[in-house]
């Protein structure tokens, strides 16, 4: 990847940047707000004013017998990093059960911890995430990928209450 | 423009020693961190003194001998130790202000320049408090008063730290806040300054040189126009102290703020010059020990100025470094700096403008323009930029810069910032240079 970089680049950085983090700024999926929804709410990383505008609709499959299942609509501004983990974010949890969806969350939370502590991440759950275990190398990044993340989890507490939502981190 | 280099001179290891008899490697060799290297033995190549400046051994030196020789609390006690500690922190203040042509009994240390801005700011909202329940307050103190109707102007090229202030005093006064605006092409728009600036106007608070743009402000005509209608002068002085000289009376300023840690001076320090008449009338900000004239259990008398906003035991070590920051800056002459950093800037922007894809937020020249350079890249986010620079060694800033509405203004939400200082050279834009080419390489936008 990246074969057009001249001169020797910190493994690390490259490890950042991986091909997956760049196609899906490159070729963001699940862009554009839509209607109807159940909550709006706008995230702002204050240092670098990336931002992300996002909306949370659920659906109760099986004509209400179901779980509640996430409907995800966004609109973002910012890095390259924001960018593809809200891309990422879209692909990961549109259409799956919430309790599903904020285990992936908790997931992704965990991987940005790595650099400083013992992590147990399961691979599985995270998916496409773990394309993202280079960030965690670069705390000022570490924000970046969290965004859309933490727009989600404010969407679900004001949708589903706070309560429903923590007591999913165990 | 005083340069007229071409961008093709190849990998100048540094500027040569100029006529002036500046001496870059000499410079250099006074600032040990940039000895270290980075992201794996790459040599730093720091382009972020406007964030904060780097320490010549000199100001490491003097702190540390505060602390092994006099170290004791400043204004308190009476043993051998106090008095070389308030010695040394008065001496440091008759220092400091010298640098600005200022009385020492009219420089207030602060935390940082933010602090002093809010000294500043929260004159206001005291001093309407106060006279709102018939408290005393200084004579002269009717200036600080506002009322519903009363308002404040600033700019839009404000650092946050001289805007948000400014709108905590309106909230609580019912002052209404204006601004000057910007010009395309980066410059303060004078062309309203009549008609937002007027009768009505309590205070007209500005940035000398823009954190962001690097536009130097004409102090001038705001100055007289301030004065023309009453308006307190305030000047948010950090970006120009640094690297221009400046002279207190010069500019026109009632209260003048910067920060220690920008002119190559300690964290932990900045500075509130004001007018002796003006800081005479203010009110105290922070409050307790070492500002009192007497206290009684009923209530309290305060100090003259500048104890009276000096509340607490101060950063006597940091004043002392500051103070040896200010000595360095004096020995190299502040004209020499200048002219350096003019050259240096004037190389940066000739060198920038050449590369595609790259766009200069502010002005393209040197004229009334420092050191401090944002930059967009067509296609790629500043933090990316950054990152890749930083990878490269190169240290620079990213983001909103604390000038978000400056930001706004240009339609960017972020941008990246290199600016520059005294120990400088050619070599540190050639490297920045060659890493936005590497930039754009790498996210295939060039
Ligand atoms: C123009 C300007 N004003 C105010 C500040 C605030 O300085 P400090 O953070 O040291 O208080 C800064 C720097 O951050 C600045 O560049």
């Amino acid at each position: 990847m990246n074969a057009t970089l001249g001169r020797e680049t910190d493994p690390q950085l490259e490890a950042m940047y991986q091909e997956v983090i760049l196609d899906h700024y490159r070729h963001p999926h699940g862009r554009g707000l839509r209607e109807p929804f159940d909550t709006e709410v706008h995230h702002v990383n204050p240092v670098c004013g990336d931002e992300i505008t996002l909306r949370l609709s659920l659906r109760t499959a099986d004509e209400g017998a179901g779980e509640q299942e996430v409907n995800l609509s966004f609109e973002a501004q910012g890095c390259s990093i924001s960018q593809a983990a809200a891309s990422v974010m879209f692909e990961q949890v549109e259409g799956v059960p919430l309790t599903r969806a904020l285990a992936v969350g908790e997931q992704f939370r965990e991987l940005m911890d790595s650099a400083t502590r013992e992590v147990n991440v399961d691979e599985e759950t995270l998916g496409d995430g773990i394309a993202f275990a280079g960030v965690a190398r670069y705390p000022a990044r570490v924000k970046c990928a969290l965004l859309p993340w933490m727009a989600l989890r404010d969407a679900a507490a004001r949708v589903v209450g706070p309560e429903v939502v923590e007591g999913d981190r165990e | 423009m005083s340069t007229s280099a071409s961008a093709t001179g190849g990998p100048t290891v540094s500027s040569p020693a100029s006529s002036t008899g500046f001496d870059l490697d000499r410079v250099r060799a006074d600032f040990p961190i940039l000895r270290r290297t980075v992201r794996g033995g790459k040599r730093l190549v720091y382009l972020d003194s406007a964030a904060t400046s780097q320490k010549p051994v000199e100001v490491l030196d003097a702190e540390r001998a505060f602390y092994e020789v006099s170290n004791a609390a400043v204004h308190r006690g009476a043993h051998q130790l106090a008095e070389e500690a308030t010695e040394a922190y008065e001496q440091a203040r008759r220092r400091i202000a010298g640098f600005v042509g200022a009385a020492a009994g009219d420089l207030i240390f602060t935390k940082n320049a933010t602090e002093a801005l809010n000294l500043a700011a929260y004159s206001f909202t005291n001093a309407t408090a106060k006279s709102a329940v018939g408290a005393d307050l200084p004579d002269g103190a009717e200036r600080f008063v506002l009322k519903p109707g009363d308002e404040i102007v600033v700019t839009e090229m404000e650092h946050h730290a001289n805007l948000v202030p400014w709108q905590e005093v309106c909230v609580k006064t019912g002052a209404r806040l204006r601004w000057l605006g910007i010009t395309d092409d980066g410059r303060l728009d004078l062309s309203r300054l009549g008609e937002i600036v007027n009768e009505r106007t309590k205070v007209l608070a500005v940035v000398h040189q823009s954190n962001l743009l690097g536009t130097i402000n004409p102090l001038k005509p705001l100055a007289e126009r301030a004065r023309e209608v009453g308006a307190l002068f305030v000047v948010d002085a950090c970006q120009s102290v640094p690297h221009v000289p400046v002279d207190v009376a010069d500019t026109g300023a009632d209260l003048i703020a910067w920060s220690g840690h920008k002119m190559l001076g300690p964290m932990g320090i900045g500075c509130l010059w004001g007018r002796a008449e003006v800081l005479a009338a203010m009110p105290p900000f922070i409050t307790g020990g070492s500002m009192i004239k007497v206290v009684r259990m009923e209530s309290s008398t305060y100090a003259d100025p500048p104890q009276r906003f000096e509340a607490g035991v101060p950063m006597a070590a940091q004043a002392v470094g500051l103070a040896a920051a200010v000595e360095y800056l004096e020995r190299l002459g502040m004209d020499v700096v200048a002219a350096h950093e003019r050259e240096l800037t004037g190389y940066l922007l000739n060198r920038m403008r050449e590369l595609s894809g790259v766009a200069i937020i502010g002005p393209e020249t040197t004229v009334d323009r420092g050191g401090t350079v944002s930059f967009v890249i067509d296609g790629v986010h500043a933090h990316d930029v950054g990152q890749v620079l930083d990878d490269r060694g190169v240290a620079v800033r990213v983001g909103h810069h604390c000038a978000w509405p400056t930001c706004e203004r240009f339609g960017v939400r972020a941008t990246a910032r290199a600016s520059l200082a005294v120990y400088n050279g050619r070599d540190d834009v050639d490297a920045l240079i060659d890493a936005i080419g590497d930039t754009q390489r790498f996210f295939g936008t060039r």
